[in-house]
């Protein structure tokens, strides 16, 4: 068996007297797309937030290429720069065009000299598509060119994992199409992937593995198929259940409109 | 005798600048320092910022300008009346400097800290590359009208016999029993100057803006 790339173990985050998450042991492999899905308010975006210690956690363990991350004084910076993290909100740096967007973290965070950083920052806007969109600022693009500049500024710092928190939730319906497409892309380049989202049609195409988060915890995991077709749980039936009630109600309503 | 007047009273026109131009940026280096580790510091330096501000905003800066200025020019620091003046004032408006630029370092957010630190920077990096340009900007509009005031505030170090504009239109005032002459032209001369550094702010914050549409 392969060795996974990335590992929580016990990992565990509770704020005050609320339990966020608990024990969460998850294993990821090389080139392997995980899509976490579960309710609101189940912890999944924080247990992204804690994989690449941006928010600290109050137990348990994450290991990187087998080693210890979570460990005392370990590099926190040097650590997330072999995460790559997208946002729900973009986030991408407001007063830097697309190109610097990306760019800023070869030259600021790698050293990179500048011609260099500038080729490797078009590669990868290149791949997302926006290549004539690089001199433009965040303000002049739309959700969906923000959203895929933002993934090519975490895919220049050649992250080992790319982690992608509710990357579609902030967007206009028909702009969530482009964003799906790029990730897609991304998953079959190999690239590892540990995503969190609504998108069942994504999570069915693309994911490797589900894993279905309630209330803190892990209630299953399973590839798309054994999920959707034959889940163990009942929680996981409803769930996916009411999730696609939901979508397909929006789509009703959209042909009532139209 | 217009003339005559103007001339002597825009002598000290070089002066209240001069005073302005101590004052304010040693304000903005000291406010923005104050500013940062109020947003970024922890909890007792955070604390301490925070009484830092709330004591120099709740004096009125004539009372602040005689107190500092006993210490500054005192046994100790020998300063002149000049440069005690104007550091003083500059130690005034650093407070509400402090307040211009906190509000501009939240309303940056703090996504945009995350972000960056995402990509592997180091909190520093992220305040010098990421924060602190979109801070700046933001914090013209209202740095602008604290530019204007210190620049009217510098008439306060005539109290400490530095002659500036007011103290020399004190001076003609007293001698030529031309009290409204005198005054009016100090008041044209502080508005000229106040008009005009207010016009070139909006022009500086009108360049650095961020474009939104294609």
């Amino acid at each position: 068996m392969t060795n996974p790339i990335l590992e929580t173990r016990n990992l565990t985050k509770i704020y005050g007297q609320n339990v966020i998450f608990k024990d969460i042991n998850l294993k990821v492999n090389e080139g392997e797309t995980i899509v976490i899905i579960g309710p609101s308010g189940t912890g999944k975006s924080t247990l992204l937030r804690c994989i690449n210690l941006l928010t600290s956690h109050n137990g348990g363990q994450v290991f990187l290429d087998n080693q210890e991350i979570t460990a005392k004084g370990h590099d926190e910076d040097k650590v997330r720069q072999q995460i790559g993290m997208v946002f729900q909100n973009f986030l991408l740096f407001n007063h830097l065009t697309a190109l610097d967007n990306v760019m800023i973290g070869l030259t600021k965070v790698k050293k990179m000299p500048k011609d260099k950083a500038k080729e490797k920052a078009m590669e990868e806007l290149n791949r997302v598509g926006l290549a004539d969109r690089a001199d433009h600022y965040p303000g002049q693009l739309s959700g969906g060119q923000q959203q895929r500049v933002a993934i090519a500024r975490a895919l220049a710092m050649d992250p080992r994992v790319m982690l992608f928190d509710e990357p579609t939730s902030a967007l206009d319906p028909e702009l969530i199409g482009e964003v799906l497409g790029v990730m897609a892309k991304l998953a079959k380049d190999r690239m590892t992937m540990l995503v969190v989202t609504h998108e069942m049609g994504f999570a069915r195409e693309v994911a490797d593995r589900i894993v279905f988060m309630e209330k803190g915890s892990i209630v299953e995991e399973g590839s798309p198929d054994d999920l959707f077709y034959h889940p163990k749980h009942d929680r996981t039936r409803e769930f996916l259940w009411k999730i696609t009630e939901l979508y397909g109600k929006k789509e009703k309503e959209k042909g009532a409109r139209e | 005798m217009l003339s005559n007047f103007f001339s002597y009273i825009v002598q000290g026109t070089a002066i209240t600048i001069g005073v302005t131009l101590i004052a304010l940026p040693f304000g903005l280096l000291l406010g923005l320092l104050m500013a940062l580790i109020h947003t970024y510091g922890g909890k007792i330096s955070n604390r301490l910022a925070a009484i830092y501000s709330l004591l120099l905003r709740g004096v009125p800066p004539i009372v602040l300008l005689f107190i500092l200025y006993f210490i500054l020019s005192g046994k100790v620091i020998n300063l002149t009346p000049f440069w005690a003046g104007s550091l003083s004032l500059g130690i005034v408006s650093s407070a509400y400097q402090m307040e211009i630029l906190r509000g501009a370092l939240l309303a940056v957010g703090g996504g945009q800290m995350t972000a960056a630190r995402a990509i592997g920077m180091s909190r520093l990096q992220a305040i010098q590359s990421i924060v602190l340009p979109q801070a700046l900007r933001l914090a013209i509009p209202p740095w602008s009208n604290e530019a204007s005031i210190v620049l009217k505030d510098s008439s306060l170090v005539y109290a400490l016999g530095v002659p500036e504009i007011l103290r020399r239109a004190q001076q003609l005032s007293a001698t030529t029993q031309q009290p409204f002459l005198a005054y009016g032209i100090a008041a044209l001369i502080y508005f000229v100057l106040v008009f005009a550094t207010n016009r070139a702010l909006d022009y500086l914050s009108e360049r650095t803006k961020l474009p939104t549409h294609p």
